[in-house]
């Protein structure tokens, strides 16, 4: 075992120090903080990655090598269906979750006073499991839940509105779920900009709202793109809460692999998978080119 | 006071700003003339930097008035004051280049694009930066961010400059150049300069007049010549160049000369007031104005002498730097400029120095 570690590091090693020529015998210094994470990766190799990986071959060997799976998909209108609603689905959220959540990360930024306490709020869905919340939205949302009870005791509704099993359901707890990552991104990028900038632009005559739209808005936009891409991606595969508070007519690609699944047709739902798993990626690939992206999550990840 | 001139004219009377119960500005009163090149100059902590952040609007007084034409402008917000203002880091919009950053401030006046492109062209030719429109911040050298700064902060023809250390990042030739090259933008635009620094020989270098400043408050204002030869205080004197203090007891005034005794000799200094006989004072004079006078040396104009030995002899190039001793233990400096045929001093010599009644100062 050992001996196999040797080889594969010594190349690390040398490629670290370009331009020095190391003898062929193995640096030990920069190895031992990987061995550090190795029962980790392991572990991950042998129940993670090897699982999910024997699971989307199943798109291609399933019942022998072939890609008819795929060759069916562009035919296939429950697929075609379910695929754009879970991408419009995601684009309502990722636009709910900017609009609601841009206001409360420049919040943060600028009233340092109330950071903690908003900072707390945003967090708190962070500390409650998804199915935790998304029982909550069931229990507002529902015919006789919070809202309509509220609506209906102020008159302003003759008889309960149907939210619950609705798309507009999963949209408003999806957008709540998902908040979080969109502002802290956000107001990382915010924090970043030098204040000094936002004096300067009204020292040159700027009002307060053209400082933001000429400075302040374009500047975060590496923070806007992140958090759009984590919310976004974020939503593409999400399960428990549109299968609990969202309709069954209106299903979500991760809801359709679900059945799939139930029904024991697992060719048909790795397919799926891999295509979930390609949109998502193909997003991150496009998203990371853009400039500040990459940093500013890296950033915001400490 | 009306701005007849190009250049505004700005009233500060009793300027006040408190955070809890700190002052940090703590009653200024100042009158900066019209088309003046002023600087506000003192140690950190002195409160110029929060006098010229309340002119900017971005700091509001707790006390006081800010007039600028006459006019108060307390309660106008940055925007509306028209003020050009140069940041200490230059605060340039790093998404937006060179020619952008300067055009900002016409943008928002509503110039048009075409006017706008023209008067930014002008701008980069102003500041020697033809060229450099297209760059973003980043791209540039120090020197040349500074340059834009400068430019967008004069682009849109304000009649106050504030400047506030703007030449604090740079090393020490680009800012002799960049001091020399704001002096003539002050002669070529006529309008009122409002500069900020610690550091005196750049205070000294460009401004008509000089307001130090410490702890707050405005401890003198003149032209850069009357402050130094004349300090009204201990701190101006010590703030603004060398000075040696020499203890002394009056004996006597003189029209308005005071007559002391001083480390066993009687001596002489100008003063504005009228000291009592006996009262302890302290008199300063300046190093490079004092000189060895135990050879041939002759002056006509009215001097103080002193005995010292030299317990300390520095040669620095175009000086030699003395450290001398008078002899009930005070310590003096004496600069004298270097020459070949001037004989130089050895530890442990004792001499005769002498100095002009007209460079002794009680403070």
């Amino acid at each position: 075992m050992s001996e196999g570690v040797e080889i594969r590091f010594e190349g690390l090693a040398a490629g670290r120090q370009s331009g020095v020529r190391l003898p062929w015998r193995l640096s030990w210094r920069p190895v031992m903080p990987l061995l550090l994470a190795a029962p980790l990766l392991l572990f991950m190799l042998v129940f993670y990655a090897l699982p999910v990986l024997s699971m989307l071959m199943r798109s291609v060997n399933d019942p022998s090598w072939t890609l008819s799976h795929y060759a069916s998909l562009p035919g296939d209108t429950v697929f075609l269906k379910v695929f754009s609603n879970t991408l419009y689905t995601s684009l309502t959220v990722t636009a709910g979750a900017l609009l609601l959540g841009y206001p409360v990360a420049l919040s943060l930024v600028r009233a340092p006073r109330y950071a903690p306490l908003i900072l707390f709020l945003v967090l708190l869905p962070f500390w409650t499991s998804v199915l935790v919340r998304s029982y909550a939205w069931m229990v507002l949302l529902g015919r006789h839940g919070l809202i309509n009870e509220a609506l209906l005791a102020a008159g302003m509704i003759d008889r309960p509105l149907r939210i619950l099993n609705t798309p507009l359901a999963t949209q408003i707890a999806m957008v709540h779920i998902l908040l979080p990552y969109m502002v802290l991104p956000i107001a990382n990028a915010l924090r970043q900009i030098d204040p000094s900038l936002a004096r300067a632009a009204s020292g040159l005559g700027a009002t307060p709202w053209a400082t933001f739209r000429q400075i302040t808005l374009p500047l975060s936009m590496p923070g806007v793109a992140a958090g759009v891409l984590l919310v976004f991606v974020l939503a593409l595969g999400f399960y428990i809460t549109p299968a609990m508070v969202g309709g069954t007519r209106e299903i979500t690609l991760s809801m359709l692999i679900a059945q799939q699944v139930d029904q024991l047709n697992w060719a048909y739902a790795a397919t799926l998978s891999v295509l979930l798993l390609a949109t998502a990626l193909a997003i991150i690939a496009v998203f990371y080119r853009l400039p500040g992206v990459g940093h500013t999550l890296r950033a915001s990840a400490r | 006071m009306t701005g007849a001139g190009r250049g505004a004219s700005v009233s500060l009377s009793n300027l006040e700003r408190r955070y809890d119960r700190v002052a940090a500005v703590a009653g200024v009163s100042l009158d900066i003339l019209s088309g003046e090149f002023l600087t506000l100059l003192g140690p950190s902590g002195s409160g110029k930097s929060t006098t010229l952040m309340m002119i900017a609007g971005f700091e509001t007084p707790t006390g006081g008035d800010i007039a600028i034409d006459g006019k108060s402008v307390v309660a106008m917000p940055p925007y509306r004051r028209n003020i050009g203002m140069v940041f200490q880091n230059y605060a340039l919009f790093p998404h937006l280049t060179a020619a952008d950053n300067i055009g900002f401030p016409l943008k928002q006046r509503g110039v048009g694009k075409a006017e706008r492109e023209k008067l930014v062209r002008e701008a980069l030719a102003l500041m020697q930066l033809p060229d450099h429109g297209e760059r973003y911040p980043r791209q540039l050298s120090g020197g040349q961010q500074q340059r834009v700064a400068l430019a967008r902060a004069i682009v849109f023809k304000p009649r106050l400059l504030l400047m506030d250390e703007p030449l604090g990042a740079l090393d020490k030739q680009l800012r002799e150049n960049l001091q020399l090259e704001m002096r003539r933008l002050h002669a070529e635009l006529g309008i009122t300069f409002i500069y900020v620094t610690h550091d005196q020989e750049e205070a000294l270098t460009m401004s008509d007049r000089i307001a130090v400043m410490n702890g707050g408050l405005v401890a003198q204002v003149g032209r850069p010549e009357d402050l130094y030869d004349r300090p009204g205080s201990r701190f101006v004197a010590s703030f603004l160049g060398e000075s040696n203090f020499l203890p002394a007891i009056v004996r006597g005034v003189e029209d308005d000369i005071v007559v002391a005794e001083c480390e066993g000799s009687i001596v002489r200094a100008l003063c504005p007031g009228r000291p009592a006989t006996g009262e302890k004072v302290m008199l300063t004079t300046r190093p490079e104005r004092i000189r060895f006078a135990d050879g041939a040396f002759a002056s006509t104009a009215p001097q103080n002498r002193l005995s010292v030995t030299v317990t300390e002899a520095v040669f620095a190039g175009e000086r030699c730097r003395y450290m001398l001793q008078a002899r009930d233990g005070t310590a003096m400096v004496l600069k004298e400029p270097s020459s070949a045929a001037i004989r130089r001093r050895a530890v442990g010599e004792r001499t005769e120095i002498a100095w002009s009644v007209a460079d002794t100062i009680l403070v």
